[in-house]
C-alpha cells in the first residue's frame, strides 16, 4: 500500500507539467491577448492608448514574446511559487485567490455536508422502501434535481423570493457587512444568507448521489448475505445498515476526494448569478478579459487539487475495503 | 418473550415424543405482476430429533422456498398463505437442559422479535454459497460473534473464545488466526467449513443445510459431508438438507423427502425411498444417477420433458406431462393425496389407492416403462 502511493506521488509532478501545457494552451487559445481586449474596453468607453503606451505594456507582460518563451516564464515563476500577477487587477494572483478562499471553502462544504446529510438517508429509505409512493416521490424529485441546470434554479428561486416575499438572496452577505471586515457579527450575517446558495450548490449533487445509493444499495439488497443474515436473527434495520449499506457506501466515499477541485473552484455559474464572491466569477472574469496567468494560476491549483483529490479517494477506498487494502502490490 | 400463558405456546411438558419440526400442509405463494407462482404447495413432512432429514427434487421444485418459508425470511412478493409450522424450542436457547414448549412459527411475526431470537439459536442455516453468505468487508470472526452476541449473554472476549471453539470444532486449523480472516482469504473448503462453524456458534437444535456442497469439489464436498455427519452425530443436531443430489442424499440422510413443483411426491425413511421408490418420479430420478457398473458409454436414462413453467402448472398430478405411467383422465384431472404404502413410507400417485395404499393394476403398468434417452 505505502509503494502504491509512493508510486503515484512521483507521478504528481509529471502530470502536473503535462497539466500546465495544456491549462497555457487554452488560456492563449482565444485570438489576442490581454491587451487587446483591454484596448476593445477601452475604445467602448471612447478613451484608447497610444502606440507607445501599447508597446511598453506589451513588453512588460512578456506578450511580445514567442509563446514557448512566455511558457517558460511562467512555469519558471510557477516553481519558485510565484503564481504571477493578474494583468487585469495589477496585484499578486495569489492574494486576489487567497482573498476570495475562505468564503469559497465555507460555501463548498456547506453544500458538500448538505449534499451527503441529504443524499445518503433519502438512498437508503428509497432502496429500501423500493416501488412505494414516497421512493416514487423522491426519485420524481432526483430526475428533476438532475435535469434542472444549477444557474436555472437559482434564477427561478432568486425571482421566487423577490416576486412573493420581496426578498433579495443573491450574495452572502447584507449591504453592511458587504465590506466590513470579518467578525462575529459578520459571520452570523453568513449563516444568515448561505442555506439559499447551499442548496442551489448542492441540489444536483443530492439528486445525482441519492439516485447511485439508491442503485447500488439495490444491488447489495439481494446479495446472498443478506439471507445468512436474516436466518442468523439479525433484525431487518441491525441487517441493512451494517452490511448492505456499508457496501453501498465504499464507491461513494471514494469519491469523496474528486470533490476538492470543486470545493476550491466555486460553482462557475451559479456564483455569478447569485453574486457570491467566490473564486467562481474570478475565474469566469478572468478568462473574459484574457486576463492569462490569473486563470492559469486558478486553473493549475485546480489541477493540482484534482491529483491529490484522487490520491485521497484511492487512500480511503483502501482504508475502507480490505480487498483492496490486502491486495499483494 | 415466550411465556407459557402465550396462547400460541402449549404448556411445557413431556414433549420428547413430538417432532422436533412439524411442517403442515405448508404453502408459499409469490404474489407477482404477472400472476401467482405457487413455489410451494402442501408440503408436510416432521424432522424428529437428532435425525436428518433430505429434500430432494430438481432446480426450481421449491426446496429453497421451503427452507425460507420454514425461517420466515421469504423474499418480499412471497408470503406464506397456508399450513403450520410447530417447533419444539428450548425455553432458553442454546441451553440443551432447557424446559421445552411448542411455538407455532407460522403464528409469529416474520420480524417479531421471538421469531428472530428462533432463526440463529434453534433453527440455523447453512446457506447455499459461502463465499456470498458472508460480507467481504467483514471478518468472518466478526460475523460469527455478531451472531453469538445476539443470541447468547456474553461478553466480546467470550464471544470471541465461543467463536474460536467451534472454528476448532468444524476442523479449521489455527483458529485464533482464521478467525481474523475475510472469507476470500479462506479456500473453498476453509469457508464452507466456517459458515458452518458460523451456524453451530449457538448450538441450534435444527440446521438447515441449502445444498452446502454444490460449490464446491468433490473431495472438499466428501469432507464436508463427514465433517456434517460426524457434527450431528455428536450434538444430536437435526438436519433438513436440500440438495438435487442423490448421491449425497444417500450417504447423508435418515429421511428422505421427494419434491415436484413444490408438492411431495414421496416420502419416506432413506432406506425406503433408495431401494423401494414407487413414484414414477423418484424412480425416473434414481434411474438417472450414473453408477460405476453401468456400461460404458451407454446414454444415462433421463426425464423426459423438463420441468414445466411455475405459471403454467399442469393440472392434476403435476408430474403427469413427463409421467410414463400417465393415465388419461385420471392424472390430469385431479391431484393425488399423499398415501401409505409401507410403514413409514408415503406416495402421491393414482397408482396407489386411497384406502389401503395398495397398487393399482393399470394399462401402463404391463408395458415395461419408456424412458427417453437423450
Amino acid at each position: 500500500m505505502l509503494r502504491y502511493i509512493l508510486q503515484r506521488l512521483i507521478l504528481i509532478p509529471i502530470l502536473l507539467i503535462i497539466f500546465s501545457i495544456m491549462v497555457f494552451a487554452l488560456v492563449q487559445a482565444p485570438p489576442g491577448d490581454f491587451l487587446t481586449s483591454y484596448i476593445a474596453t477601452l475604445a467602448s468607453t471612447g478613451s484608447s492608448l497610444n502606440q507607445e503606451t501599447i508597446a511598453m505594456l506589451e513588453h512588460q507582460f512578456g506578450l511580445d514574446q514567442p509563446v514557448h518563451i512566455q511558457y517558460l516564464r511562467w512555469m519558471q515563476n510557477l516553481l519558485r511559487g510565484d503564481l504571477g500577477l493578474s494583468l487585469e487587477y495589477q496585484l499578486p494572483n495569489a492574494e486576489l485567490i487567497a482573498d476570495r478562499l475562505g468564503l469559497t471553502l465555507i460555501l463548498a462544504l456547506f453544500a458538500f455536508v448538505f449534499t451527503w446529510v441529504m443524499a445518503i438517508p433519502i438512498g437508503i429509505y428509497s432502496a429500501t422502501h423500493r416501488n412505494t409512493i414516497l421512493d416514487y416521490l423522491v426519485t420524481v424529485v432526483n430526475y428533476t434535481g438532475v435535469a434542472i441546470p444549477n444557474f436555472m434554479l437559482a434564477l427561478i428561486l432568486m425571482w421566487f423570493a423577490y416576486s412573493q416575499f420581496g426578498l433579495s438572496v443573491t450574495g452572502l452577505f447584507s449591504r453592511d457587512f458587504e465590506q466590513a471586515p470579518w467578525s462575529i457579527a459578520k459571520g452570523i450575517d453568513l449563516l444568515k444568507h448561505i442555506w439559499l446558495p447551499m442548496i442551489v450548490i448542492g441540489l444536483a449533487g443530492t439528486a445525482r448521489l441519492t439516485r447511485v445509493m439508491r442503485a447500488n444499495l439495490l444491488d447489495e439488497l439481494n446479495k446472498p448475505y443478506m439471507v445468512s443474515g436474516r436466518a442468523r436473527g439479525l433484525s431487518e434495520w441491525q441487517l441493512v445498515m451494517k452490511y448492505p449499506v456499508r457496501l453501498a457506501i465504499n464507491p461513494l466515499v471514494s469519491t469523496i476526494g474528486w470533490y476538492l477541485p470543486e470545493l476550491f473552484s466555486g460553482s462557475l455559474i451559479v456564483a455569478t448569478v447569485m453574486n457570491l464572491q467566490n473564486i467562481g466569477p474570478l475565474l469566469l472574469r478572468s478568462l473574459i478579459n484574457q486576463d492569462m496567468y490569473l486563470a492559469g494560476a486558478i486553473l493549475m491549483i485546480y489541477c493540482f487539487l484534482a491529483i491529490i483529490g484522487t490520491l485521497i479517494s484511492d487512500i480511503l477506498l483502501a482504508w475502507l475495503d480490505p480487498r483492496i487494502r490486502m491486495e499483494k502490490a | 418473550m415466550v411465556t407459557q400463558t402465550h396462547p400460541l405456546v402449549k404448556p411445557a411438558g413431556d414433549l420428547t415424543r413430538e417432532p422436533l419440526l412439524r411442517v403442515e400442509d405448508l404453502k408459499a405463494y409469490f404474489f407477482m405482476d404477472e400472476g401467482i407462482v405457487r413455489a410451494v404447495d402442501g408440503v408436510s413432512f416432521d424432522v424428529m430429533p437428532g435425525k436428518v432429514v433430505g429434500i430432494v427434487g430438481e432446480s426450481g421444485c421449491g426446496k429453497s422456498v421451503t427452507m425460507k418459508a420454514i425461517l420466515q425470511i421469504l423474499e418480499a412478493g412471497a408470503k406464506i398463505v397456508n399450513g403450520k409450522v410447530t417447533l419444539r424450542s428450548r425455553i432458553h436457547h442454546g441451553d440443551p437442559n432447557s424446559a421445552e414448549e411448542l411455538i407455532e412459527l407460522t403464528h409469529l411475526h416474520p420480524n417479531s422479535r421471538q421469531m428472530r431470537r428462533i432463526r440463529g439459536a434453534e433453527i440455523a442455516l447453512i446457506p447455499q454459497e459461502p463465499m456470498a453468505a458472508f460480507s467481504p468487508v467483514h471478518t468472518v470472526g466478526n460475523q460469527i460473534m455478531e451472531t453469538i452476541l445476539l443470541h447468547q449473554d456474553v461478553s466480546k472476549k467470550e464471544a470471541r473464545r465461543i467463536a474460536i471453539d467451534v472454528f476448532r470444532a468444524v476442523g479449521i486449523s489455527m483458529p485464533e488466526q482464521r478467525i481474523d480472516s475475510y472469507s476470500w482469504q479462506l479456500s473453498g473448503g476453509l469457508r464452507q467449513r466456517a459458515i458452518i462453524a458460523m451456524a453451530l456458534s449457538c448450538n441450534p437444535r435444527l440446521l438447515i443445510a441449502d445444498e452446502p456442497t454444490t460449490a464446491i469439489d468433490v473431495t472438499t464436498q466428501a469432507q464436508i459431508l463427514k465433517l456434517l455427519r460426524k457434527l450431528q452425530e455428536e450434538r444430536q443436531t437435526s438436519i433438513i438438507f436440500i440438495t438435487h443430489d442423490l448421491g449425497v442424499i444417500a450417504q447423508m440422510a435418515d429421511e428422505v423427502v421427494v419434491m415436484y413443483l413444490g408438492m411431495v411426491m414421496e416420502k419416506g425413511s432413506a432406506m425406503k425411498i433408495f431401494k423401494d421408490a414407487q413414484h414414477p418420479y423418484t424412480q425416473a430420478l434414481l434411474r438417472s444417477i450414473p453408477s460405476v457398473q453401468s456400461h460404458p458409454r451407454v446414454k444415462l436414462p433421463t426425464i423426459a420433458g423438463s420441468i414445466a413453467h411455475p405459471f403454467n402448472r399442469p393440472k392434476g398430478c403435476p408430474f403427469h406431462p413427463r409421467c410414463t405411467h400417465f393415465m388419461r383422465g385420471v392424472c390430469d384431472a385431479s391431484q393425488p393425496h399423499l398415501v401409505e404404502v409401507d410403514e413409514d413410507h408415503f406416495v402421491s400417485c393414482f397408482l396407489y389407492s386411497e384406502a389401503d395404499g395398495t397398487k393399482k393394476m393399470n394399462k401402463t403398468d404391463a408395458a415395461p416403462a419408456k424412458e427417453e434417452s437423450l
